[in-house]
């Protein structure tokens, strides 16, 4: 069973961000996500993501999704602000940090106040003057919300392999780790495509 | 009742030293509403069960589904022709229960309030309900499979394909997903290592090393099936 369930997951509930059509709301997403990387300097970031953690609380979303939907991202983000603090300094690695939460947070935030078919609508609307010019809408949604839910299904492979790892007493041997957990992760999509197959989804 | 006929079909797939035969010169003509293959690992009946729904096309020879063949109609074949899967966390694509559902619902039933409300009646003859706002992956087993299965019924097939569903099931899921097959409308066509479940078939096909060896009635089919690993 999973034990981590970063972005994807849908938490039913009536606050305004539930209420607000997926459409808009991925467009403010995209806005949003367009200005916290824009900003510079390592406050503007921190504040970025206190704003972002203060929408979740709005949007009612348990604490226990939000670290659920960060703590596979902590690992990442140490080693991200080693390095950046080595290389650049202390400023430039908060900045690098508290943007990549800042996202991460707003993220999970979309994923748990829309439901995926509302947001597959939203695409399909959104592409659908783009018909024209040989977009299929339903695919790039369906692919879109492929994305979104392989994202969680990445971290569970990668929590088995580790774990997979460990009972060979492998734990440190990055082969031990990495090689599995690409195979296994190509091996996912393989079955992603099999599945839609057999469902005779993406064929039109 | 459905009509599926493979016609001298066979299957090749590359190696490391030439071409590996999965499976030679097959002809059948599947009428019958509960059909069983069974035989060993790497027998090949998995790459049979696969050819129904194009998942596998074969390297010479054909399938046809009603009348309409699989290489050449793929998308036609696989509205028909549901296919359920050995592992099911495999073939659930959706984060949430009834978004997977949903998807399937999604080309025959375009207005959203008709699909969120079709979405939990399907749940709901699934007894799965309940659990329709929670992750695919928070499923026991059991649960799982019967939550690809109602994906699959979803989109209205008039075949459905299983490929070992109950292999990975303890025996009270084994037995609920099993009753809930064998309750199908639909022509199911049953690849399996549970010899019980096939012998509740009205026709079995055993296969080995790419063959199929014995056709005919269920009980026949496990007897010969049982003395062939019998005889060393």
């Amino acid at each position: 069973m999973r034990r981590s369930l970063p972005l994807g997951i849908f938490v039913p509930g009536t606050s305004v961000w539930h209420r607000i059509p997926a459409g808009p709301k991925l467009t403010g997403l995209l806005l949003v996500s367009i200005v916290v990387v824009a900003l510079r300097g390592p406050w503007p970031a921190v504040a970025a993501t206190g704003v972002a953690l203060a929408v979740t609380a709005w949007a009612r979303i348990p604490a226990r999704t939000v670290w659920h939907g960060l703590r596979p991202f902590l690992i990442v983000l140490a080693i991200l602000a080693a390095f950046q603090w080595w290389q650049r300094g202390w400023p430039v690695a908060v900045e690098v940090v508290a943007t990549t939460m800042a996202l991460v947070v707003a993220a999970t935030t979309f994923t748990a106040t829309t439901p995926m078919d509302e947001l597959l609508d939203a695409i399909v609307r959104g592409l659908r003057p783009f018909r024209r010019l040989g977009v299929n809408p339903e695919k790039v949604a369906l692919a879109f919300s492929l994305m979104i839910g392989a994202i969680p299904a990445i971290f569970d492979i990668a929590h088995e392999t580790r774990e997979a790892a460990k009972a060979r007493g492998l734990d440190r041997s990055p082969r031990a780790n990495l090689s599995p957990l690409a195979i296994r992760v190509v091996a996912h999509a393989y079955d992603t495509g099999s599945a839609l197959h057999a469902r005779g989804i993406g064929d039109e | 009742m459905t009509t599926i006929e493979l016609d001298d079909v066979t299957v090749t797939a590359a190696g490391s030293d030439g071409d590996v035969v999965i499976l030679r010169d097959v002809t059948a003509r599947l009428t019958e509403r509960r059909i069983a293959l069974i035989g060993g690992n790497g027998s090949g009946k998995s790459t049979f069960a696969r050819l129904l729904n194009g998942l596998v096309s074969p390297s010479s020879g054909t399938v046809t589904v009603d009348g309409l063949d699989v290489a050449d109609d793929g998308p036609a074949v696989r509205r028909r022709v549901g296919f359920v899967f050995t592992q099911p966390a495999a073939q659930l694509v959706m984060p949430t229960v009834a978004e997977d559902v949903a998807l399937s619902l999604r080309r025959s039933v375009p207005d959203k309030r008709e699909r969120q409300s079709r979405t939990l009646e399907v749940l709901e003859s699934f007894g799965l309900a309940h659990l329709a706002p929670n992750s695919v992956h928070s499923l026991s087993g059991g649960q799982q499979q019967l939550l690809a299965l109602a994906g699959v019924l979803a989109t209205g097939p008039s075949i459905v394909v299983a490929d070992e569903p109950t292999t990975l099931l303890d025996l009270r899921n084994t037995v609920i997903v099993a009753d809930r097959l064998f309750a199908l409308e639909q022509q199911l066509v049953l690849v399996t290592h549970d010899l019980d479940l096939a012998a509740r078939c009205d026709r079995a096909l055993v296969v080995e090393a790419g063959r199929v060896v014995f056709d005919g009635p269920p009980d026949a089919a496990v007897e010969h099936y049982r003395r062939s690993v019998a005889t060393p």
